[in-house]
């Protein structure tokens, strides 16, 4: 399903080019789900922004459901984005405008294959109903989250990519929302890689890659 | 700049202004020098010289009114040229200034008008002699200047009065030819010292019908003052024994004093500087000046010792350039009443 | 140091101090500008109204205005009258023209040559003889030709565009030796004979009609009212760059307090910052604001002087007093600004979250107040509409209108989103409504001031168009005689209209004679029976058969400001004369005349009024024999250049004035769109930087950068659109209150409203076009943002 191949990426910095990741190379599975550990500015958070799309490698090739994404233009890869990947980020990013059941519905509308049932199963088993006509600030960072998750998986996405998905939450509640992620990504037959540096969360994933100083060693 | 500022300026009764700004007595400015040469006749002589800087016609005349009480009547007309020669309309050079006053022990009335020459405001004609400056005139109704009209107003007064000569012109100076210092400065200067006055003098209290003397003096010159003279004090006195008596001084590093006596059937001696003695005796103080409105007058040579005191000290010609002029009456060695003048103060 | 700390943030957002400057700085400017013109004005006023031109005195005058005979003057100086000879007219010299004076110091009324002129300036010979000397105000410059002209001096207190200068001089260039008038000295001696024994001369009141600051008192308010709207503008953008700043800041205020800085410190550092901006930013726009009126100013005068006859400089004096009254404008208008910030910030609970956004989050209870207050503005201006017949109340009208409407946009424009969320159905769609009615908080100030401006801009622009239009519609009407000519007397022009008569179809005489029409000065004019005025005089209302009864001397037609003035209505009678009262026939429009006037039969003016002036005839002719005429008529009479016009010269320089008089209206009308269009340029881009977090997630979600910046850019053009819609009938109505109630007041004729639909399509162009470029700047940026730019969003370190 996801296929990363030596992986390369320099941000520029002040202090000159900062090397992010260095002939990184993963390949997950379909139904899988990978943990992907490391200290802070490891580079987690870039190598998924490379698996979604969002970035650019700058060597090295990626390879989502059989397509190569580091091949494709703009738009393309909008696209696949758009119909394949889901994401879920710390900071919840919901749009603040919507409510909450536009929110779930947003991104399963924007590709074209918005399926109700599916979405008002999800809203219940995210334990948000009776909270669909709220917005996004009403509600608590827990919530936020699950909306998020709900998000996510009402548009069929292939590959979940989760950064630190619980690191603003506290622990029972993150270890709550973790649970209820990890059960509806199986359910939904998804592949999952997750950023995360907590070891105890970790153990619940069928495999763990850690990143260390840009290079990737199985842990 | 103000009409005050300028009058001073183009009349030459400040003589500091006036040779400051055109440097008064140069003849590249065209105007024409008195002339001892000349001789003055008559009646050209009545009317304007306007190829020189300043000219007057000055009446003035010791009244008694109907009621009593003694006044002093002037009637004057300055001409003074900024360019010498007429202009047409307009662009005429003249400028002439009216002066009219009524004084009596309490009062002093003072009128002024202004004119330009060229289009008929103001003028003199030789013959029939006529003087006037808007409804101001003094104007013969025989021949010469025997017999004339004075009339004057302003706005809280008026007169109307007739004169009539009973003696002949008198020449001034060397035949009207008159030093005024020793540098050699002079005018041409003459006079009629023989009027008999009689008409009406309007005051605010009403008419009142008057009769008395008058005196007439003419003058016109280009150069009036030397350098260092900053003013003068003259003195037209007419003697109840039917002689007159003009002098005058002018005050400078020294003074340079002149004068004429005149025999009661009208002829003339002149005397040179120092003959005549003034000397002032009481100073009243008016508008911060101090100005001396008693004199002891002398002219040994004939006898003449006398004291004049102004009939009102505070005779003062409030006018564009302010000056001193009032009836006196004279005691000691002669009586008789006669007219002050003093500038400078 | 807390101060210190404050600012650091400027330095990081320069930009956005750079749009709070220049927000400042230019309703400053605008505000300063218009004040400065108003300032020169009046003190042209009071210099003029100090000078002999004030009429102060009473005059002397022929009764047909032409010069005073010399004859005369002498006369009445001969029997005692106190009177003094001036020589007025204008004299060209180079390329300008000047109003010449030159009066007779030696008999003039003290004082009437400039005081301050010292001794050293003052060369007396100079001035009385030779070329003489001229008094001009400080500044200007004279290129003599080649004519002998006068030495020119400079003197404060000289009015603007007046050469004071002796008799002589004056004469000389005006080729005129007879006085134009004669000044009659307030004290004169005692006993004098009557002036009727004396003269034929007329003698004049100083005239009520020749107050310029009272006549020019619409004009400069109109000034002010822009002005201030231009202030209100910028105020906009000062008020929201303030709150983003404060807003952005929040995180550093609590920092700052938590490490235990007191309240009443910060709030004091705050005030401090604010003030040195407003200090700085007032300072250029002071200068600012000089500029302004300096290039505004010849167009003000040249307005001034073909409205009201009006003169002041066309150069600018700098006034320190001026300058600080725009400083502390400036200063006022950013601490009304950042009240309401600040008092947020002394309010702001010490642990509150910081949330960038919740600035823009108007409460609907806000709104709520906005309603509750743009309704009592629009009661105050009906109430003001209705019974104000006032300058003050009609701008009242005005202002509190334009303020209601600005105050109402916000709702109005959310209330149209919350109807189109309602309508439309597609997540991206619904994501856009939602999104803009989120971001409208933060737009609604620089669209409020796109309100104003747009409606002052419909406004003005349908009160200029329609009062235009009725202009040329009435000069057709009027203006029917094919030629015009001015004869040098009644009595050549009646030998022009006998030798005229075989060879024209109609010779019509304009005469007029100068009266006191319900007791105030005005002109009663004569006409001859004939077709061309029954067929085309421009009549508002009349009796019927009124041309009829006209002609039998029975009624009198009246113009209408002084129907509006007096009251007058049809049946009422009319005082036009000693012994002659008409009923009132019938009113007319009159425009560009400040005064009453009014018309009767020919005949009757013949013969109740003295002084009937008839030097003008107009000629109805076939067109094409214009040319004969006039060359015939060259050929009869010497008549000077200028004494016959055809009928196009006349009506061209009526256009031309009154394009003239509206020339500073557009300009200021532009200059106000422009602020405008600048405040929604830096509320776009202020925004701009807090959408990151909005947009971004759609991004993440799989949308191109291109079509987000598209969904941007159309995003602000719906919203000026609507902005647009709303102000269309905000500016009809404030065009009916200009037309309706400020023009009659202020001119004395009341104008149809006419409606021009191509400018509100045009204006619409050049709003979209502003507000294109004020959105692209921000949607370009996104559209060339790099991905990593975008990330940051995500990142987890932020």
């Amino acid at each position: 399903m996801v296929r990363v191949e030596t992986v390369s990426k320099t941000y520029r910095s002040g202090e000159g080019p900062v090397a992010v990741l260095s002939d990184v190379s993963l390949s997950v599975g379909s139904k899988e789900t990978v943990a992907l550990t490391g200290e802070s500015g490891s580079g987690k958070s870039t190598l998924l922004h490379l698996i979604g799309g969002l970035d650019l490698p700058d060597k090295g090739s990626i390879t989502l459901d059989g397509q190569e994404i580091t091949a494709l233009g703009d738009t393309a890869r909008a696209t696949v984005r758009r119909d394949t990947v889901g994401l879920v980020f710390q900071q919840f990013n919901l749009v603040p405008s919507l409510t909450v059941a536009q929110n779930i519905a947003l991104q399963a509308r924007l590709a074209g294959r918005f399926d109700a049932a599916l979405t008002q199963r999800l809203i219940d088993r995210l334990g948000l109903s009776g909270m669909q006509q709220r917005y996004p600030e009403q509600l608590s960072g827990g919530q936020q989250q699950r909306v998020a998750i709900g998000r996510t998986l009402a548009n069929h996405p292939k590959v979940v990519l989760a950064d630190e998905p619980t690191g603003n939450l506290d622990e029972d509640t993150g270890d709550a929302v973790m649970s209820l992620m990890l059960d509806l990504v199986a359910e939904s037959g998804a592949a999952l890689i997750m950023a995360t540096h907590s070891n105890r969360l970790a153990a619940r994933f069928s495999r763990r890659v850690h990143l260390s100083r840009g290079r990737l060693e199985a842990a | 700049m103000n009409v005050r500022v300028l009058l001073l300026a183009i009349f030459w009764a400040n003589q500091a202004l006036t040779q400051g700004f055109s440097g008064l007595g140069t003849e590249a400015e065209g105007f024409a020098m008195p002339d001892p040469q000349h001789v003055i006749s008559f009646p050209q002589d009545h009317g304007a010289h306007p190829d020189f800087r300043i000219e007057w016609w000055y009446l003035t005349a010791t009244l008694e009114g109907d009621d009593g009480a003694q006044y002093g009547v002037q009637w004057t007309l300055f001409r003074s040229a900024m360019r010498p020669g007429e202009g047409e309309g307009w662009q005429s050079p003249q400028v002439w200034m009216g002066h009219a006053a009524v004084t009596s022990a309490e009062e002093h009335h003072v009128a002024e008008r202004l004119a330009r020459g060229g289009i008929g405001q103001a003028g003199v004609i030789s013959t029939p002699f006529e003087t006037f400056i808007d409804d101001w005139q003094m104007l013969a109704t025989g021949a010469g200047l025997e017999d004339m009209t004075v009339r004057a107003r302003g706005a809280d007064f008026a007169y109307d009065l007739a004169l009539h000569a009973t003696g002949p012109i008198v020449l001034q100076g060397d035949r009207g030819y008159s030093v005024k210092s020793p540098g050699g400065q002079a005018s041409h200067y003459f006079s009629q010292p023989f009027y008999e006055v009689s008409g009406v003098v309007t005051l605010p209290d009403g008419p009142v019908a008057v009769t008395g003397q008058g005196w007439l003096d003419r003058e016109w010159s280009s150069q009036p003052l030397a350098e260092d003279q900053s003013g003068w004090d003259w003195f037209s006195l007419s003697f109840d024994t039917g002689a007159r008596l003009m002098g005058f001084g002018l005050r400078g590093a020294a003074l340079f004093t002149s004068a004429t006596w005149i025999a009661p059937d009208g002829t003339p001696t002149p005397y040179g500087d120092g003959a005549l003695q003034l000397t002032p005796l009481n100073h009243v103080e008016i508008e911060g000046r101090e100005v001396p409105t008693e004199w002891r007058v002398a002219l040994p040579v004939r006898g003449v010792d006398v004291t004049v005191e102004a009939l009102n000290p505070q005779a003062w010609m409030g006018v564009s350039f302010p000056y001193w002029e009032g009836p006196i009456s004279i005691a000691g060695s002669h009586t008789g009443r006669g007219y002050l003048e003093m500038t400078g103060y | 140091m807390a101060l210190l700390t404050l600012l650091s943030h400027w330095r990081r957002h320069p930009g956005q101090l750079v749009t709070l400057m220049l927000g400042l700085a230019l309703a400053t400017a605008l505000w300063s500008g218009v004040q400065a013109i108003n300032e020169e004005a009046r003190q042209s006023y009071a210099r003029a109204a100090a000078s002999v031109t004030a009429q102060s005195y009473d005059r002397l005058v022929t009764p047909d205005g032409q010069p005073v005979p010399m004859a005369d003057y002498i006369a009445l100086r001969r029997a005692g009258w106190l009177v003094s000879p001036v020589i007025g007219g204008h004299v060209q010299i180079g390329a300008e023209r000047w109003r010449l004076l030159g009066i007779d110091p030696l008999t003039a009324p003290q004082g009437i040559l400039p005081q301050a002129a010292g001794e050293s300036l003052v060369d007396p010979t100079a001035f009385l003889t030779g070329p003489g000397q001229a008094f001009v105000t400080p500044g200007v410059n004279i290129v003599s030709d080649q004519r002998e002209m006068p030495n020119f001096v400079p003197v404060e207190g000289i009015a603007p565009g007046l050469i004071l200068t002796d008799l002589s001089v004056a004469a000389r260039l005006l080729d005129q030796q007879d006085p134009s008038f004669l000044t009659i000295l307030p004290d004169q001696p005692a006993g004098l004979p009557a002036l009727a024994e004396v003269t034929s001369l007329t003698r004049q009141q100083p005239s009520e009609d020749r107050d310029l600051s009272r006549l020019t008192q619409s004009f400069h308010l109109n000034l002010t009212a822009f002005g201030f709207l231009s202030f209100a503008v910028g105020l906009f953008i000062v008020h929201s760059t303030i709150g983003l700043a404060f807003e952005q800041r929040r995180p550093v205020f609590r920092t700052l307090r938590a490490l235990g800085l007191p309240l009443g410190r910060l709030v004091g550092a705050l005030m401090v910052e604010v003030t040195g901006i407003a200090l700085i930013a007032g300072s250029v726009g002071v200068f600012l604001g000089y500029f302004v009126a300096a290039a505004l100013l010849p167009d003000v005068a040249g307005t001034l002087r073909s409205l009201y006859g009006a003169d002041i400089g066309g150069s600018l004096a700098f006034r320190p007093l001026w300058a600080g009254v725009g400083l502390l404008i400036a200063m006022l208008g950013a601490w009304l600004s950042a009240a309401q910030a600040v008092w947020k910030v002394a309010r702001m609970p010490l642990l509150a979250p910081a949330q960038p956004r919740a600035w823009a989050m108007a409460s609907a209870k806000g709104r709520r107040w906005q309603v509750a207050g743009a309704l009592a503005l629009f009661g105050t201006s009906g109430v003001a509409g209705a019974t104000g017949g006032s300058l003050i109340a009609g701008f009242l009208c005005l202002g509190a209108l334009l303020l209601g409407a600005a105050l109402m946009l916000p709702p109005v424009v959310s209330l149209i989103l919350a109807g189109l969320s309602r309508m439309v159905r597609g997540a991206l769609p619904e994501w856009i409504l939602a999104d803009t009615r989120q971001q409208l908080p933060g737009l609604s100030l620089a669209l409020m001031a796109l309100l104003l401006a747009l409606s002052a801009n419909v406004g003005v622009s349908t009160m200029v168009g329609s009062f235009r239009q009725t202009f040329l519609g009435w000069l057709n009407q009027r203006l029917v005689s094919e030629l015009y000519v001015t004869a040098a007397s009644n009595g050549q022009a009646e030998e022009i209209r006998a030798m005229l008569a075989p060879m024209v179809d109609a010779t019509l005489p304009i005469a007029y004679a100068e009266s006191r029409i319900a007791g105030a000065p005005g002109r009663v004019y004569g006409v001859a029976d004939h077709a061309t005025y029954r067929e085309y005089w421009p009549m508002i209302v009349s009796v019927p058969h009124v041309w009829d009864a006209l002609a039998a001397g029975q009624v009198a037609l009246i113009n209408e400001q002084l129907s509006l003035r007096e009251g007058l209505s049809p049946g009422d009678p009319v005082r036009l004369t000693n012994g002659l009262t008409l009923p009132v026939g019938g009113v007319y429009s009159d425009y560009g005349n400040p005064t009453g006037q009014a018309m009767i039969a020919l005949s009757l003016l013949r013969d109740r009024f003295d002084d009937v002036q008839e030097q003008r005839t107009a000629i109805r002719i076939d067109p094409e024999r214009r040319g004969a005429v006039i060359a015939t008529l060259q050929d009869r009479f010497d008549l000077p250049d200028g004494a016959v016009v055809d009928q196009e010269r006349v009506k061209q320089a009526s256009i031309d004035v009154f394009d003239q008089t509206f020339r500073v209206t557009g300009a200021l009308n532009v200059l106000t769109l422009a602020v405008a269009g600048f405040a929604l340029l830096a509320s776009l881009m202020t925004l701009a930087t807090m959408r990151l977090p909005q947009v971004a997630p759609l991004w993440a979600l799989g949308q191109t950068r291109a079509r987000l910046a598209w969904i941007e850019l159309g995003r602000s053009l719906g919203l000026v659109l609507i902005t647009w819609a709303v102000a269309l009938p905000v500016g009809l109505a404030l065009a009916w209150v200009l037309l309706a109630v400020v023009n009659v007041v202020a001119f004395g004729w009341r104008l149809p409203m006419m409606l021009f639909p191509l400018d509100w399509v045009r204006l619409l162009g050049l709003a979209v076009l502003s507000s294109a470029l004020a959105a692209a700047y921000p949607a370009l940026g996104l559209l060339r943002m790099p991905p990593a730019h975008l990330l940051k969003v995500f990142s987890n370190e932020r």
